[in-house]
């Protein structure tokens, strides 16, 4: 059974990117729908699977590693796969109805949109550090090829300043995983932590460490190296938008949060921890800063991931040489900030774009009057809202008060005013939107009506995000299931 | 000195040649090739590292023979954004533009 | 299941549907939407009448779940809940009759009464609470849900004014969430619970719960309308009526107070706040804000400001009497979150009613609007000698027990206070009243609309007149069972013998 799932995941989207290079668009989305549908039920058996039985390691075609390529599915990544499922789903069912058809190079959309999800799918269960390797650039260059079929020159500069980006993030990433091997001799992360419990550390692999994880948060855009994100989000198409800020920047933060669990205690320091942190919290001031001041409302939600990765950042004082429950604590906070960011940020998207299809302007002032004409949008606009402010009842909300519970119980209470802080600055930059809404002097006069449909799937996701608030402690446990064998491969 | 001690600092040599490359040169094809050179840079600390006694060790050479190939890829996707950037736009940069809020690549 | 554990869901649950029905249907749905409306505010009164019914018989109303890793939701009705859920129950009714009325003619209804019911059910949840976790969550769905209410009408004042709103609400908020955290880290998940849990505490943890006191006052202070933390109120003005009378007089503040007597009364307890020496600071600071905001409401020519201002002098009435050490004076502040808010609606409705009908805002243009509009004029006279303390309104009632329990405590300088607070209510108030009727209409109303033979539209008439009706019932009855104040007197028995 465990079989056809784990196939099922890999080689699907692979299958389908492959099936849609040949279609056009309409017929491209009509085989998306049909593999839409089996990537949601093998997501959803497997999240089960692990769910009853605990995690696993499963070597693809029977070999092993170091050549073979082993995944490694624990709670942890049959999470993600769910949350991938859910977003991409609802990112590629909107975009079937909102890109328009006629481009003929949009047909391109369904191969990379289904590169994309295999990119993820690949790291999310990626148990070696090569292969996480391959599956960031499956993700990075797919999503640079989604910015630019926005087809207009400034749709090319993002995109051409996003691949840079990617690039330079990627190749210092490899360069970490060159000295790590060098000096281990292994490259899957279990062996690197079996060799590390066995002997101490040597000085070198700090910098390996260091580098990997400065390429990795390059590409995810943790400031200051957060200039890339903002036209990449911002100029793409809106369900595009929506997939990056929502899945594609998490990938990269998940390899790093792996990485620093599995390595940051031998091989991390105090300042080095304390640093991330810190710049986590400049991302959070600094993005909300200028959320605030965007004529243009991509933008805002664009620089509002900017802020909102800043708080993934946390995960690195909270977890270095605290005590296990603090450790677990701020593992949960920062998983539900994720699933929480993801679900609300791709309802955000969506949303806005639904709003500028109606309005027919980017601008912010342009909302006057929209509450009136396309309540549903706005209203899901304003529940996703509600999550990333982290206010209740919603899933940032629990993940808030993890991290808050986290940081006041390691002493390390600054982290606490940070939080609450970037809480009130995501209020400022989204109830300035509200507030453009609920202004009574409408310049448009007509408003354009989207389908319904896209006005649903940002619904569902923005309830998705209110309603996790609510089951966090099911999805947690889910979270932390041991593996059923330990083992280094 | 070890042969493959001398690879690996000259793999750190191109990579630091391409890293400069890539920050400060503007022209958009010239930042390719400064990647690329990075590439090679990397590829040859990570077939010159972990040289061990027993001889040459596979591991490493079907790693870098993936990354050549990516780094491929990623060549020709970026060759094909510039000129098509080039078509659209007449620049052959990502700089000057007019009240631009944006940087250079980072 | 049990029927202990649905009871205070379904409570909630009413207005929350009811909410999501009312922005399912087409903003042209009137008859649906005030159907809508009224039936789930009938609905809310009897579940809520069953279940103080159930709460003076000791039934245990709750249900539990764990929401977030280390924390549970709970919500419990216990005797203190049944005070703020009836007064919410009540009062919800008759302002959504009045909003029918008032938003007669209006745009966005649809929005109005959809986050009207939501408010509603955040108040029901602050009620309703169980620990400060759960207290928490209402609190802030609460400042959501009134947000588009006090910008409603969409001008640059209101969103000005919302934008005040937000500033001091949001801040209240992520203080007392710090505060919470803070308080959940040294001592987990503290339930409500008679008595508190904090007597006879260890000495080493003393400086941090004094500054979490602080901190939390600080929080629920600022909705509670405390000195300094007002500001927003006067602001909020600007909302229609409906929102002003039951919000801003009725629901926002009294879950500041609420929030504050549950600190401390059912976390710290009262013995230890004292102990900790918290109590005398937050007595001086109420009494100040009473005669402050009365001060400032003299200056105010504006009559639904002056109320604002009126409204922040009197639940600081709510905390004097919860910061003074003894039952007596607990029971007047108790007691006085019923009263004020039956008497603070009324004379808001009648405000509004006076603006409706009349285009009047201002006091000056009151000059014999008696004649004009006899029965709102009646009842804005016996909501003010209300506010005066005049006997037997309910008003009175609250000074007389407040004013023993103070002398019973040896804090007679409360008395003062009293009396001073008296005296300036009778000042800002006896000149409207004999405006209303000693003074000749001074030439035509602004703006003057007509209801055929009643003065003013029905919806908006009989709202006024029965809360007015029940000022005069709740002070003259007062030594009856379930009134009021033998609510509070059960409620402090129950307190003080967990």
């Amino acid at each position: 059974m465990t079989l056809w799932l784990m196939a099922g995941l890999l080689f699907t989207p692979l299958a389908w990117a492959v099936l849609t290079l040949l279609t056009d668009f309409v017929w491209g989305r009509r085989v998306t729908w049909v593999g839409i549908l089996v990537q949601v039920v093998v997501s959803l058996g497997l999240w089960l699977t692990v769910a009853q039985n605990g995690g696993f390691y499963y070597d693809l075609g029977g070999w092993g590693a170091p050549l073979g390529i082993e995944l490694r599915v624990d709670g942890l990544a049959v999470t993600f796969v769910l949350l991938t499922a859910a977003v991409a789903s609802a990112c590629g069912l909107h975009a079937g109805v909102y890109i328009d058809q006629h481009k003929s190079w949009h047909r391109y959309f369904w191969p990379l949109f289904w590169f994309l999800w295999s990119g993820l799918n690949a790291v999310w269960l990626g148990g070696d550090l090569f292969n996480l390797y391959v599956g960031l650039e499956l993700i990075s260059l797919s999503a640079v090829g989604l910015v630019a079929l926005g087809g207009k020159a400034n749709a090319l500069r993002a995109s051409i300043r996003y691949l840079l980006a990617a690039l330079l993030g990627s190749l210092a990433y490899l360069l970490g995983v060159a000295l790590i091997y060098g000096q281990f001799g292994t490259l899957s992360i279990a062996g690197v932590v079996l060799w590390l419990d066995n002997h101490s550390a040597p000085a070198g692999p700090g910098l390996a460490l260091a580098l990997m994880i400065t390429g990795l948060a390059l590409k995810t855009a943790l400031f200051p190296l957060h200039r890339w994100l903002p036209p990449a989000h911002g100029i793409a198409k809106s369900p595009v938008s929506a997939l990056l800020s929502a899945l594609v920047v998490k990938a990269s933060f998940y390899i790093a949060a792996r990485l620093w669990l599995a390595f940051g205690e031998s091989l991390g320091s105090l300042a080095a921890a304390q640093l991330v942190g810190l710049l986590g919290s400049a991302a959070v001031v600094w993005g909300s800063w200028l959320a605030c001041k965007q004529v243009q409302l991509k933008q805002v939600v664009a620089y509002s991931s900017v802020a909102q990765i800043g708080y993934l950042f946390l995960l690195f004082p909270l977890t270095y040489s605290v005590s296990e429950p603090i450790s677990l604590q701020a593992q949960q906070g920062i998983t539900l900030q994720v699933i929480s960011h993801a679900l609300a940020k791709a309802a955000m998207f969506l949303a806005v774009g639904n709003l500028i299809l109606s309005v027919g302007s980017n601008r912010v002032d342009a909302l006057a009057g929209v509450s009136r004409f396309l309540p549903f949008s706005l209203f899901s606009f304003g529940l996703a809202g509600v999550s990333l402010m982290s206010l209740p009842p919603s899933g940032g909300f629990a993940a808030k008060w993890l991290l808050l519970q986290a940081s006041l119980g390691s002493g390390q209470w600054w982290w606490a005013l940070v939080l609450l802080a970037g809480g009130l600055l995501s209020a400022a930059y989204l109830f300035r939107i509200y507030r453009a809404s609920f202004a009574e002097n409408p310049e448009t006069d007509r408003f354009y009506h989207p389908s319904k449909s896209l006005e649903v799937i940002p619904m569902v996701l923005a309830v998705m995000a209110l309603a996790l608030g609510f089951v966090s402690e099911q999805v947690l446990s889910v979270m932390a299931l041991p593996f059923e064998e330990e083992g280094a491969p | 000195m070890t042969s493959s001690l001398l690879y690996a600092m000259a793999g750190a040599a191109l990579c630091g040649i391409g890293l400069f490359g890539l920050l400060r040169l503007s022209h958009l094809l010239r930042k390719l090739l400064a990647f690329n050179i990075m590439g090679s840079g990397v590829f040859l600390i990570m077939v010159a590292l972990p040289q061990h006694q027993s001889g040459p060790d596979p591991v490493p050479q079907a790693l870098v023979l993936t990354g050549i190939v990516v780094a491929i890829a990623a060549t020709a996707l970026a060759v094909v954004l510039i000129r098509r950037y080039y078509h659209l736009s007449g620049m052959t940069s990502l700089e000057g533009e007019a009240g631009s809020r944006e940087g250079g690549p980072l | 299941m049990t029927l202990e554990e649905w009871m205070p869901l379904f409570a909630l649950m009413i207005s929350l549907v009811a909410s999501l029905v009312i922005f399912a249907l087409p903003e042209k749905g009137y008859v649906r939407r005030t159907s809508v409306n009224l039936g789930a505010a009938l609905l809310k009164l009897v579940v809520v009448v069953v279940m103080v019914w159930g709460v003076f018989h000791g039934v245990n109303y709750g249900v539990s779940f764990t929401m977030v890793p280390g924390v549970t939701f709970v919500l419990k009705a216990d005797a203190l809940s049944m005070l703020f859920a009836g007064l919410s129950a009540v009062l919800w009714l008759l302002t959504t009759i009045y909003a029918v009325g008032y938003l007669e003619d209006s745009p966005n209804r649809r929005r109005f009464f959809g986050f009207f019911s939501l408010c509603v059910a955040s108040t029901m949840g602050i009620a309703l609470a169980g620990n400060l976790f759960t207290f928490f969550l209402f609190y802030e769905m609460l400042t959501l849900s009134t947000y588009p209410l006090v910008v409603h009408r969409g001008t640059a004042k209101a969103l000005r004014a919302g934008r005040t709103y937000l500033i001091y609400t949001l801040t209240g908020g992520a203080v007392l969430l710090f505060a919470i955290a803070w308080l959940h880290s040294m001592a987990g998940d503290l339930p409500f619970r008679d008595g508190g849990h904090f007597v006879g505490a260890d000495p080493d943890i003393h400086g941090s719960l004094i500054l979490i006191f602080i901190l939390l006052m600080a929080g629920l202070g600022v909705k509670a309308a405390l000195f300094p933390l007002h500001g927003w109120l006067p602001q909020a003005m600007v909302a229609p009526a409906p929102v002003s009378a039951l919000l801003h007089a009725v629901a926002v503040v009294k879950a500041g107070a609420f929030g504050i007597v549950r600190v401390v009364y059912d976390i710290y307890g009262v013995e230890a706040s004292s102990a900790l020496g918290l109590l005398e600071p937050l007595s001086w600071l109420a009494a100040f804000t009473i005669l402050y905001a009365s001060t400032r409401a003299l200056w105010q020519a504006d009559l639904k400001r002056r109320l604002a201002f009126s409204t922040i002098s009197q639940v600081s009435y709510i905390i004097l009497g919860i910061a003074l050490v003894g039952p007596l004076a607990a029971i007047g502040g108790l007691v006085h979150l019923l009263h004020q808010g039956i008497m603070k609606i009324t004379l808001f409705f009648c405000a509004g009613n006076y603006a409706e009908t009349l285009g009047i805002h201002r006091i000056d243009e009151m000059d014999g609007a008696g004649q004009r509009m006899p029965g709102t004029s009646l009842a804005f006279t016996i909501g003010a000698f209300g506010m005066i303390g005049a006997p037997p309104l309910a008003g009175f009632i609250t000074k007389w027990v407040m004013g023993s329990g103070a002398l019973a405590v040896d804090m007679d300088w409360v008395i003062l206070v009293l009396v001073g607070s008296s005296l300036l209510n009778a000042a800002y108030f006896l000149p409207i009243v004999h405006r209303l009727w000693f003074r000749e209409v001074k030439g035509s109303w602004p703006e003057e609309r007509h209801w055929g033979r009643l003065e003013t539209s029905p919806w908006l008439l009989w709202p006024p007149l029965l809360t007015a009706v029940a000022t005069v019932v709740v002070g003259v009855l007062a030594s009856l069972p379930f009134s009021p104040l033998s609510w509070a007197e059960l409620i402090v028995l129950r307190e003080s013998s967990p």
